[in-house]
């Protein structure tokens, strides 16, 4: 309880001090609106508040070093003495930062495993999945179960979980909404996965994080999350509306270059599936030695 | 010039002592160069696209040839290197020249190796399997040419100035770095084609 | 016309003709004025051809600063293009070969020679040897790094500069998406020039465990020689990996494999991998001699041992194994799932625990002391808490799930400029302010220097500290522009305004260079700055065989030692000295590869054969070569030592 405090301290601390540096408005990762982007931002204010107690203790040991050792406060005949070291100031000063480090590493075991799962508060819903696959300077949206594709754009119901699925169709990419948590790469020759959610409706900015080339600067899409009941009345108003992607239209979108917001009806993984057999799972480790033991489970499932 | 007489020729100089240390810490750095190709090679193995996989192209026959020439050359460079230390100059450069003719017959039969994996369609190009393939063969093959003719060169210049501390320890060096391919080949022997062929 | 076109720059601008036309000329007056001057038998004779490590070191200092300026240029203009929302001063094309180019500039040719002209320089001084193990082949590293600088050079007005960022990530890198010939000159002109520092590593490692003078045994070797060491040794590990890793680009660029293409099982994350399983410990390779310089320069003005030695060796070998362990970091956000990410953290945060002992130890080498603020140490203690704060973000974005948010953006550009220029460029100041009167006989002016240091330091905090957070505000590296509504407006000016100032501080360095060459006294000791180490013991100039005779060391302050408990250094009388003898061959060895380099990257396969075949020629030449060096007699040696004593 009281550790809590302290921590609660702290991060009400940083984020005052942090708002007022950059004038009013919340910087756009600490001022989340999903359970990953919250957990993300605890940890960076955390860390914020744990760094800047060694910040401090650096600086004060130095300045007090500066300050009383300086040449012209001694005698002109003062000889500093020959110090080999010390065994329990050493241990002292290994032991410590052992501390520090061993306390964030496990915040960082137990986040990761957070980020990497179903977003907390929404394990019971059922995911909405969403193919966002990336070309040369765009985003594609594809909602495989509600059978429609977007570009530039993403709608999204607020309180259930989300799952993207993420590719490319040229070179890495990485997928980023700030505001619902941090970034992932596509790529490729895999698919990587990355778990969202959004507690609240609202607009929000997503863009490719990852330099692709001369278009990477505008690479950026809109986010509108909603309630279901209102995203089931947009995915109802698109089936009625929209035209069907067909193969060449999409290899039309694929040209290099920018495009607005476009919506279509079916999506492109029925003839353009995405990259297979070499998609990373939980167990497997770097990507260097043992791709051939990535278990080959592939999303695509309809 | 101070000359050590209680050491062996190769290492009587100062000089001569510094280059060999040296010389082992490049063979260092090469097992990292091979270590990376091999870690490349083991990556990509299985991404073989619409080219052959390794258990289509390799044949036992050439490799075993290969590997019997090589390691017979490693062993006469080590009797080079023991009749060098024994002052017999004549036999020396006989085992010498042994073993960079072993080594010009795994290069050829390497090169019959390479021109029967592109007629069979797998050129560095075909895929990203045939790529790191020949890329690790190429570059030990590429070792072993170097090493024939730096051979070739350290055998005229003892035949001419005959075995002094200089000679020595360029042979000596030359020896280091001919077992070292030898030590390459037999890893690439058993992790590339052994495996590959299981 | 078509051969020609490949010459030709694929996105001219003003600001390139006028490059050209500045190169053209400079390098019509330096040709004119060499031959005016009758001075091209001296640049042959003392320059090109030599092989003493101190005039290689100082050829080194010399291209770090071009590429500096370089650099500088390049950092200036990307601050000025985001300075204000949606600039039109750079569109995106000419801004990714910026921000591209000026990466690679700085880190393997600034930073590298900088730290290459402190190892050469310094490191046979401070081990009381006469020159490096291998004299030769020092000469031939200098002019391929030299080599392969100059050919990157000139990519920007000869077919164009490479644009697929410093990281150079394939399939972006590919022919694919990046059809100019930018990306050949970033294989090639790297590989060049890596394998000179792959030579300096094997010379180093050599010269350092072979030729220390009697009684310096590993652990009385002075912190810049271990630091020298222990970073040589992560060169010879690292720098093939590079090697491997530029030569499989080039193939897929140039011969069409599929190592790190998007089709026939290409892959690229394998890229990604094996550049950062070189790229980390690369950094380290900068660090730590700059950490080697720090406690030079910090123990030398606390006047004071340095605090905690063993923990010092043993804080930097634990640096350099971790180093290699670490590499993942560089990209959690890759999907490889919790686990490894897990493992990769703690790894990355565990390097914070000796850097952090390195830290303490220099604030417990203060205490007690009797400091003394010249220029060097103002940048020593400016740099220890300005790298701390570098050094505590990276522990931030060592924590892999808040990375996701950090990762691509201008909260990780911060932290790494804050690491390498509080950490890297300071201790080079110091370095070069310290051992500035050892090289040249002079002083730099010490009241201009200080006034660089907090200039810098002023501007640095200005150019940087904003960019923290506006990388929290959503801003990504490398976007060329941005809009209005995006908010990041005002951190960009006062980048901007950083940035300006650093300009003006790099521009007083030049200006003192002038300056003290001009009016400071040439009459100074061998020893001014009451330092503690063996290059100290020696004459300034240094003369070429360094020392008269070999000291003899008990300490690893070995110049105090006889300075304050009276133990004689130099025993024994003079003897003949062997020296090497000049070779021409490195540097017209390196003029060839610079030739293959530049038909390679053009894919002009006759010329590249040819000038493959003049390598393999100055390989034989050399092996064929029979050069026993020359001796440097009695006499001629007391001759010198008596005009040096006298002056």
């Amino acid at each position: 309880m009281h550790k809590k405090g302290i921590k609660a301290a702290f991060i009400s601390v940083f984020f005052t001090v942090i708002t007022v540096l950059s004038g009013c408005e919340p910087l756009l990762v600490l001022d989340p609106k999903g359970p990953q982007a919250e957990r993300q931002a605890s940890d960076i204010l955390l860390s914020i508040g744990i760094m800047s107690i060694i910040v401090i203790v650096v600086f004060a040991l130095l300045v007090y070093m500066l300050v009383k050792y300086r040449a012209s406060k001694q005698k002109a005949d003062y000889e500093p003495p020959h110090i080999e070291g010390n065994l329990w100031v050493e241990v002292i000063m290994v032991g410590i930062p052992v501390l520090i480090v061993a306390f964030l590493s496990y915040v960082s075991v137990q986040s990761n495993y957070i980020v990497e799962a179903k977003p907390k508060g929404y394990e019971d819903t059922k995911p909405l999945v969403v193919y966002a696959s990336s070309s040369d300077w765009k985003w594609h949206f594809s909602y495989p179960e509600e059978g429609i594709e977007t570009v530039n754009y993403l709608y999204i119901p607020t309180d259930r979980a989300l799952e993207f699925r993420l590719y490319s169709y040229g070179p890495i990419t990485s997928f980023w909404i700030p505001q619902l948590g941090g970034q992932k790469y596509a790529m490729s020759d895999m698919v990587t996965t990355l778990h969202l959610a959004a507690d609240a409706p609202g607009e929000f900015m997503g863009r490719n994080a990852n330099f692709s080339g001369k278009g990477f600067a505008e690479n950026t899409f809109n986010v509108t999350a909603m309630s279901q009941e209102d995203f089931d009345d947009w995915v109802k108003e698109v089936k009625e509306t929209a035209k069907p992607i067909t193969e060449k239209k999409f290899e039309e979108l694929l040209e290099p270059g920018h495009l607005g917001r476009q919506t279509y009806t079916g999506t492109h993984l029925e003839f353009s599936p995405p990259p297979t057999g070499h998609e990373h799972s939980e167990e497997s480790s770097e990507t260097e030695t043992n791709t051939e033991s990535h278990t080959g489970h592939e999303g695509m499932s309809h | 010039m101070k000359i050590d007489n209680s050491l062996p020729l190769e290492y009587s100089t100062e000089e001569n002592s510094l280059k060999i240390l040296g010389f082992w810490i490049f063979l260092g750095a090469e097992i990292m160069l091979f270590a990376t190709l091999f870690a490349t090679y083991f990556t990509l193995e299985n991404r073989t696209g619409s080219g052959p996989t390794g258990a289509e192209i390799f044949q036992i026959t050439p490799v075993l040839f290969e590997t019997i020439l090589l390691l017979t050359s490693s062993f006469t460079v080590g009797l080079g290197i023991h009749a060098m230390r024994i002052g017999n100059k004549k036999a020396m450069i006989s085992f010498f020249s042994i073993t960079l003719l072993l080594g010009l017959a795994f290069l050829g039969v390497e090169i019959f190796e390479f021109v029967t994996y592109v007629h069979e369609g797998a050129s560095i190009q075909t895929s990203a399997f045939t790529a790191a393939l020949l890329t690790t063969l190429g570059t030990h093959g590429a070792h072993v040419t170097l090493g024939f003719f730096w051979g070739l060169f350290i055998i005229l210049q003892i035949k001419k100035r005959g075995l002094t501390p200089q000679t020595t320890n360029k042979a000596f060096i030359f020896s280091l770095y001919w077992h070292f391919l030898d030590v390459v080949w037999i890893f690439i022997f058993s992790f590339i084609y052994l495996k590959g062929m299981m | 016309m078509d051969f020609f076109d490949r010459f030709a720059v694929p996105h001219p601008s003003l600001a390139i003709y006028a490059s050209m036309a500045a190169i053209g000329l400079t390098v019509i007056a330096v040709f004119a004025g060499l031959t005016y001057f009758k001075k091209w038998g001296y640049l042959w004779r003392e320059w090109l051809t030599t092989v003493d490590h101190k005039r290689i070191g100082i050829m080194y200092l010399l291209s770090a600063l071009l590429m500096l300026f370089r650099g500088g240029v390049d950092a200036i203009m990307m601050r000025a293009q985001l300075a204000v929302p949606e600039n039109t001063l750079l569109d995106a094309q000419h801004y990714n070969e910026i921000f591209t180019t000026h990466g690679i500039v700085m880190i393997l040719f600034m930073a590298m020679p900088f730290i290459m002209f402190f190892m050469n320089f310094v490191v046979p001084l401070q081990i009381g040897a006469r020159d490096v193990a291998f004299p030769r082949l020092n000469a031939l590293s200098f002019w391929l790094f030299f080599m392969g600088a100059m050919l990157f050079n000139i990519s920007f007005v000869v077919g164009g500069s490479p644009d697929a960022g410093w990281t150079s990530y394939f399939p972006l890198a590919g022919t694919e998406f990046s059809k100019s010939v930018g990306s050949n000159y970033y294989m090639i002109a790297i590989q060049i020039a890596g394998i000179g520092t792959l030579m300096t590593g094997i010379n180093f490692i050599t010269t350092i465990l072979k030729m220390r003078a009697p009684g310096m045994t590993l652990m009385k070797m002075p912190m810049f020689t271990w630091s020298a060491l222990i970073a040589n040794v992560i060169i010879v590990f690292a720098f093939p990996v590079l090697a491997v890793l530029l030569a499989m680009g080039t193939l897929d660029r140039q011969i069409g494999t599929h190592f790190f293409t998007m089709d026939n099982g290409g892959m690229d994350m394998l890229w990604a991998n094996i550049f950062w399983v070189w790229g980390h410990p690369e950094v380290y390779i900068l660090i730590l001699p700059a950490f080697g310089i720090y406690s030079e320069v910090i123990s030398t003005f606390a006047r004071r041992n340095l605090y905690g030695y063993k923990s010092m060796v043993g804080s930097m070998v634990l640096i350099s194994l971790l180093s290699f362990f670490v590499w993942l970091h560089h990209f959690f956000t890759m999907g490889q799932g919790a686990l490894t990410n897990s493992i990769f953290s703690i790894t990355t945060m565990a390097i914070a625990v000796p850097t952090g002992v390195k830290i303490f130890n220099w604030l417990l080498t203060l205490r007690k002391g009797k400091i003394v603020f010249t220029t060097p140490m103002l940048y020593s203690m400016l740099f220890i808490p300005l790298f701390t704060l570098g050094g505590v973000t990276g522990v931030m974005l060592g924590m892999s799930a808040a990375d996701y948010q950090y990762h691509n953006t201008m909260f990780l550009v911060a932290h790494f400029h804050n690491v390498i220029i509080p950490g890297v460029v300071y201790a080079m100041l110091a370095g070069l302010h310290y051992y500035w009167p050892k090289m040249f006989g002079f002083m730099l002016n010490e009241k201009i220097g200080k006034w660089t240091a907090w200039l810098l330091s002023i501007g640095f905090v200005l150019a940087f500290m904003p960019m923290y957070i506006s990388g929290l505000d959503g801003q990504a590296r490398r976007m060329y522009t941005y809009s209005e509504a995006a908010g990041f407006g005002a951190m960009n000016m006062i980048s901007f305004v950083g940035a300006a100032i650093m300009a003006i501080g790099f521009v007083l360095i030049v200006y003192n260079i002038y300056y003290s060459t001009r009016y400071e006294t040439r009459d100074i000791s061998n020893d001014p700055w009451d330092a503690r180490t063996l290059e100290w013991s020696t004459h300034t100039p240094v003369p070429e065989y360094n020392f008269a005779i070999l000291p003899e060391v008990r300490s690893n302050e070995a110049l105090w030692d006889a300075k304050k408990n009276g133990h004689v250094l130099f025993k024994g009388e003079y003897e003949k000295i062997h020296m090497p003898n000049n070779s021409g061959i490195p540097f017209i060895m390196s003029c060839i590869f610079f030739v293959w380099g530049f038909s390679f990257i053009f894919s002009l396969w006759i010329p590249v054969i040819l000038t493959t075949i003049g390598i393999f020629i100055c390989m034989a030449l050399r092996s064929f070569e029979q050069d026993h060096g020359r001796y440097i007699s009695v006499k001629e040696i007391e001759e010198t030592e008596t005009n040096l004593r006298g002056a």
